[in-house]
């Protein structure tokens, strides 16, 4: 009934799967359906959000990542942190300790992708120079937004900026300098991103935009933290470390990149609900005198990823207190410009909308099945209480309709049915009694 | 033309809690059944439009979304209390909103002009005493 065909980080566990309808009622694509008593999820709406993963109380639902011992099939591997990763150590002075902690755990190399983050807002800045670009210009840097965007907004894709993820430049800069320095084969090299989220594991795997990721796979910051912690204090053996400015590092945070890209004319949006009301803004025109849309799945942005270990207020404090001390240079003047020209910047595959909405590929077989849904609505409760399986009374609709479930799998009518049956079987006993 | 698909919305008037759901319904709609790209665009904010002219300014309506083969139509209708100069309210900038939607960030003047815009064809009939009717049409693409 449900195939999945495609590679998503999020995934149930079956044993520990209870079937109850928590994650059911808490999708925001409507992704996941109960049946046989255990969820399941629809992987093409699935945007690989981990809103499931905070919701299951049975710690059902998991998030796939690499492992530590995985860095081990290249004969070099390359850390490249995430910034949201210098906000799980409480008042972190600065991004080099936890720099030289990767180091210690067993990567050759660190690359911030914050450094990444930085080159992406001198990359966006050039582009928004050219005035017919499409307004609000939306950030593509949290790939579970932009997922929705495919699902749910699939008009709004031309306002995706087409620059690459931070990390996806990072890498490409990260490997490039790395091979210059040890004389080594690029293929000898192996990325690692530490992620705070299951959406960046995914955006590996199967990118949006790029025909192949330049990261080779990404390890959990839960998995990496207790790693970590021991070596955070250690003396710092290098201390020529090239680092992101404030305005890079501050990427983890909601407003950041919107701070760093465009100041002026700018708004940031965290909390994957949140998101969606504002792109329907967007969508009835109601934003077009806005520059550029900052969208973050997360609550409070990248630090309050499913994957992150410290609370995410206490996160966003310490990127917070960290970039106040760090000097306020900003990466149009961080960043030269000749670095723009050496790695690729752009994607090169256009994002595709996602059809998985669509009833039917024939307009009039799709018409033909919205029909049917409206009469199977009117007769379903609106209870919107998640017994059959499906999120909604609505989404059952649907899913009857598309073949997956039959109206009997909703318990109200089912219960309606076995009332007339059984003042059925009482009119036929009384019937033989005369 | 032959229909093939019809749902109506009541809108009530003043309903500011509400405004948005029909729109974002007929949206949903169009996207099930395959409508992308610049039709659906266009239908988004043409349909935002009159649903929040039914609130702001009529006495409570109904919008309808009906398919064709190869259109879509949104009709929205009123009770009243009709246009006085109907010239006047599709010129850009001309609001008549009250005070209480111009402090919820309405009555910008630009609803009428905006839904001429985007809809390939557009027809408003109105009268004092009587109600307000706008009719859309949306070429759906081959």
């Amino acid at each position: 009934m449900y195939e999945n065909t495609r590679y998503h980080s999020v995934r149930l566990d079956k044993d520990l799967c209870k079937g109850c309808t928590n994650c059911l009622t808490h999708c925001p694509t409507a992704a996941i359906r109960v049946r046989g008593g255990r969820a399941h999820i629809l992987d093409n709406l699935c945007i690989d959000c981990g809103e499931c993963i905070r919701i299951c109380d049975y710690h059902a639902k998991v998030a796939f990542t690499d492992v530590m011992d995985n860095i081990k099939a290249y004969k070099y591997a390359i850390a490249l942190p995430a910034p949201s990763l210098y906000g799980q150590f409480r008042d972190l002075p600065r991004p080099e300790y936890v720099l030289e902690a990767l180091k210690k755990v067993g990567f050759d190399d660190v690359f911030e992708v914050a450094r990444g983050a930085d080159i992406v807002t001198r990359a966006i800045r050039e582009k928004m120079k050219d005035p017919n670009l499409p307004k609000p210009l939306i950030s593509s840097a949290c790939p579970t937004v932009v997922r929705l965007i495919q699902v749910r907004f699939p008009e709004l894709i031309e306002n995706i900026v087409d620059i690459r993820q931070p990390m996806e430049v990072a890498a490409s800069v990260a490997r490039a300098e790395f091979c210059k320095k040890k004389g080594c084969d690029p293929t000898d090299v192996g990325c690692f991103f530490i992620t705070p989220c299951p959406a960046k594991m995914t955006a590996i795997r199967t990118p949006i935009g790029q025909k192949k990721s330049e990261l080779d796979g990404a390890i959990s910051m839960m998995d990496i933290y207790g790693l970590l912690v021991p070596h955070i204090n250690d003396m710092l053996s290098d201390p020529e470390y090239d680092l992101a400015t404030g305005y890079g590092v501050a990427w983890s945070t909601s407003n950041g990149e919107a701070n760093a890209v465009c100041p002026d004319n700018s708004l940031a949006v965290d909390g994957i609900n949140n998101v969606i009301r504002v792109l329907e803004e967007v969508e009835n025109d109601k934003l077009s005198d806005l520059l550029f849309l900052e969208g973050n799945a997360c609550i409070g942005g990248c630090v309050g990823g499913p994957l992150t270990f410290e609370n995410t207020y206490v996160a966003k404090n310490t990127i917070r207190k960290m970039v106040k001390r760090m000097p306020p240079t900003h990466p149009d003047k961080a960043v030269k410009t000749s670095l723009l020209n050496k790695y690729p910047m752009k994607n090169d595959l256009p994002f595709e909308p996602n059809t998985a909405e669509k009833l039917d590929d024939n307009m009039v077989e799709a018409l033909r099945k919205m029909n049917r849904m409206n009469e199977i609505i009117k007769r379903l409760p609106g209870y919107d209480c998640g017994s059959c399986g499906s999120p909604t009374c609505a989404t059952f609709a649907e899913d009857i309709v598309r073949g997956y479930c039959t109206e009997m799998d909703c318990v109200h009518l089912l219960r309606e049915r076995l009332k007339v049956m059984a003042e059925d079987m009482v009119e036929l006993a009384q019937s033989r009694r005369e | 033309m032959e229909e093939l698909f019809r749902i109506s919305y009541p809108v009530a008037a003043a309903d500011y809690t509400s405004a948005g759901k029909a729109s974002t319904d007929i949206k949903k709609r169009l996207k099930q059944l395959g409508v992308g790209g610049d039709v659906l665009r266009r239908v988004a904010v043409a349909s935002y439009e009159v649903e929040l002219n039914l609130v702001i300014h009529s006495m409570g309506g109904e919008l309808t979304l009906t398919v064709f083969p190869d259109a879509a139509q949104l009709v929205s209708a009123d009770v009243g209390p009709g246009i006085p100069d109907l010239e006047m309210a599709m010129r850009e900038g001309y609001s008549t909103a009250n005070d209480e939607a111009r402090s919820l960030g309405f009555g910008a003047g630009m609803g009428l002009p905006n839904m001429k815009r985007n809809a390939d064809e557009f027809n408003i009939t109105s009268a004092p005493g009587s109600g307000t009717t706008i009719t859309m049409l949306f070429r759906l693409q081959a």
